[in-house]
């Protein structure tokens, strides 16, 4: 079982290849992959030097071309992929059809992984993208209990690698219109969820407010905090009750059934955050490292650390984890 | 651009929970109405059993027999094997059409003989080349996603497919394995109670200001707008004007949109009719290049 981690830029990709990543995932500086932020993201030099990096470490480097270009958008996503052909990564991550077809057509010997964006939750769905585009692996997105996880990889005609830890998407990721329903930029058109020049966070006399072009997403107590308005861990008001109606400021984290995915034959444990401090990379590679070692030594006596628990614990969204959608109850 | 002047009424499927009656109450009126193409089926949640796959078929033979084009829609999230059965079902018949809402309904109906088939708006094509991949393989109507503008969609050589745009009702916004209804009711999924049944327009999901924002509907998500889109009816890229069900008023806006089709009724007066059968704020920002929540006057 591989360890996918994220590379934001160079010092992450490094801190996450010395932390004993098998494997890096980056994008390039533009709206072709699924974390479009301002100061993240690769040149192609830095690409040329992270893969090099990597490479000769025995990490795997993986290119991110996760988004959906529109008709007169196509051709910036397909010099992607001849990039990514170029300077010989281990896999580009895709979600978008037009750009799969074009990628098998012109570089039938590049690996082809389907992104989480792709919104394959079932084995007939992600069977579809194997035989069409002959796709290597397919990554799922978070909705899933973990019976269900295992009944698809059973099922899949291809390797399967799922979210291990991270920032929790609660909708079914590429299929998500509620930050481009506010903005007009979300996730598939723009490559970014709760685009920054739309956040706004205001001191009133009492509270803080955090709102999305205009949009109140949150108000809490003056002393107290308040997370990045993403629309899905906000509070609102259903039925003249308060409260995060959608889910709490949280992350995944799936420490407790590391072992489980591995029996089940999951290939690839990914953690979310290119949009992280190196600091955190290397810190969150660390324990899931120990943890997956732990899992491939003795997957019959695997323990859960409390350290482990405690540092991921330390680094998530509002100090909360869970297990999401893997647990059936959470749904 | 092909000129595509006779436009057709659709009627998109149900997105709530309404009882068995309700349901079929609201298809003998369909039958007499002037909708052209009827979408039949659970698109949202497959726990909701009000109706079978059975009733759904005997509801499209009524509606075949009153003169309506039929399609089956499949669900739109796609999670247990128990759901893949139901749409193995649906994917294999050939006396209706057939929606496909994932991926999963897309290999399962591609996989059969008559590969015929239309993609539902919540496919993700966003270009040419996915288009044509999907034409290659049987795509015969295309619901438009909802975050194209219209430039985006006149960029598209459309020929050999027909076009069907929304252009009333709530906005799909997502999808996820959670139940936010039961969630607000504080219940799990699987002890849900069925209680999306005391929300037939959908659970309205305010900020703490008190405006409209979302709606609540099981594991869906929609707008609190109502998307209003009665200036693309004489859209030449367009072929299909769909309709999405709500509780009031449904067949007074299915009439509005007939009459301006049939050039009754000018888009000004209609727009003053339309305003007049929602309580609620409307939007057609995507259709501007905009947030989808805006209201381009």
């Amino acid at each position: 079982m591989e360890l996918v981690c994220p590379a934001g830029n160079l010092p992450s990709l490094k801190a996450a290849v010395k932390a004993g990543a098998d494997a890096v995932y980056m994008g390039l500086q533009n709206a072709t992959n699924a974390r479009h932020f301002a100061g993240l993201n690769f040149t192609e030099k830095q690409m040329t030097q992270g893969i090099e990096f990597a490479q000769s470490r025995g990490c795997k480097v993986f290119l991110a071309v996760n988004t959906y270009p529109y008709c007169h958008d196509l051709d910036i996503w397909q010099q992607a992929v001849d990039t990514a052909a170029e300077l010989k990564v281990d896999a580009l991550i895709l979600a978008d059809m037009g750009v799969m077809d074009y990628a098998c057509e012109k570089h039938p010997d590049l690996n082809i992984h389907l992104s989480v964006q792709g919104s394959a939750t079932s084995a007939a769905a992600v069977n579809f993208f194997a035989e069409q585009f002959n796709i290597k692996r397919a990554v799922i997105p978070r909705v899933l209990s973990i019976k269900q996880v295992a009944h698809l990889v059973n099922q899949s005609k291809v390797p399967i690698e799922v979210f291990g830890f991270g920032s929790l998407c609660v909708m079914v990721e590429g299929r998500c219109l509620l930050s481009s329903y506010a903005t007009g930029l979300g996730p598939n058109n723009h490559g970014a969820c709760s685009p920054a020049e739309f956040v706004e966070w205001k001191n009133t006399d009492d509270h803080l407010e955090t709102r999305l072009n205009g949009i109140l997403i949150d108000r809490v107590d003056k002393d107290d905090s308040v997370g990045y308005p993403v629309i899905c861990k906000g509070r609102y008001k259903v039925n003249d009750h308060i409260g995060y109606a959608i889910e709490e400021p949280t992350s995944l984290n799936t420490l407790s059934i590391l072992a489980e995915l591995k029996t089940i034959g999951v290939v690839a444990v990914k953690v979310e955050g290119r949009q992280r401090s190196p600091a955190y990379v290397r810190q969150v590679t660390e324990v899931m490292r120990a943890a997956i070692d732990d899992c491939l030594e003795k997957p019959d006596a695997y323990e859960l650390k409390d350290q482990w628990n405690k540092t991921l614990g330390d680094l998530s969204e509002g100090q909360q984890t869970t297990l999401g959608a893997y647990y059936r109850n959470w749904q | 651009m092909t000129q595509r002047i006779h436009k057709k009424l659709s009627l998109a499927p149900i997105p709530y929970f309404w009882d068995q009656t309700t349901v079929e109450d609201f298809y003998r009126r369909t039958a007499d109405s002037p909708i052209d193409i009827v979408y039949l089926g659970e698109t949202v949640c497959s726990k909701r059993r009000a109706l079978g796959l059975s009733d759904w078929i005997s509801i499209g033979q009524d509606l075949t027999a009153a003169g309506k084009e039929v399609v089956l829609s499949t669900l739109s999230l796609v999670e247990a094997a128990s759901e893949l059965s139901v749409m193995t079902k649906i994917c294999k018949q050939n006396d209706f059409g057939v929606e496909a809402n994932d991926m999963s309904a897309l290999q399962l109906r591609t996989s059969y003989t008559k590969p015929e088939f239309i993609a539902g708006g919540s496919l993700n094509i966003y270009n040419q080349r996915s288009l044509d991949k999907l034409k290659s393989l049987g795509l015969q109507r295309w619901v438009v996603p909802h975050e194209h503008n219209q430039q985006a969609l006149h960029d598209f050589d459309l020929s050999g497919i027909e076009v069907e745009l929304p252009v009333w009702g709530r906005l799909s916004l997502a999808y996820s394995a959670r139940c936010f209804t039961a969630r607000t009711h504080n219940r799990s999924k699987d002890q849900c109670g069925f209680v999306c049944d005391q929300y037939p327009d959908g659970l309205a999901m305010k900020t703490q200001e008190a405006k409209d924002f979302l709606v609540i509907n099981g594991i869906q998500t929609q707008s609190g707008t109502i998307q209003n889109h009665l200036e693309a009816i004489n859209d030449n890229a367009v072929d299909i004007l769909r309709i999405t069900p709500q509780q009031n008023n449904c067949f007074e806006v299915i009439d509005i949109f007939d009459r301006v089709r049939k050039q009754q009724m000018g888009v000004d007066e209609g727009q003053q009719k339309l305003a007049e059968c929602t309580i609620h704020p409307i939007s057609n920002g995507y259709w501007h290049r905009q947030a989808g929540k805006n209201w381009v006057a």
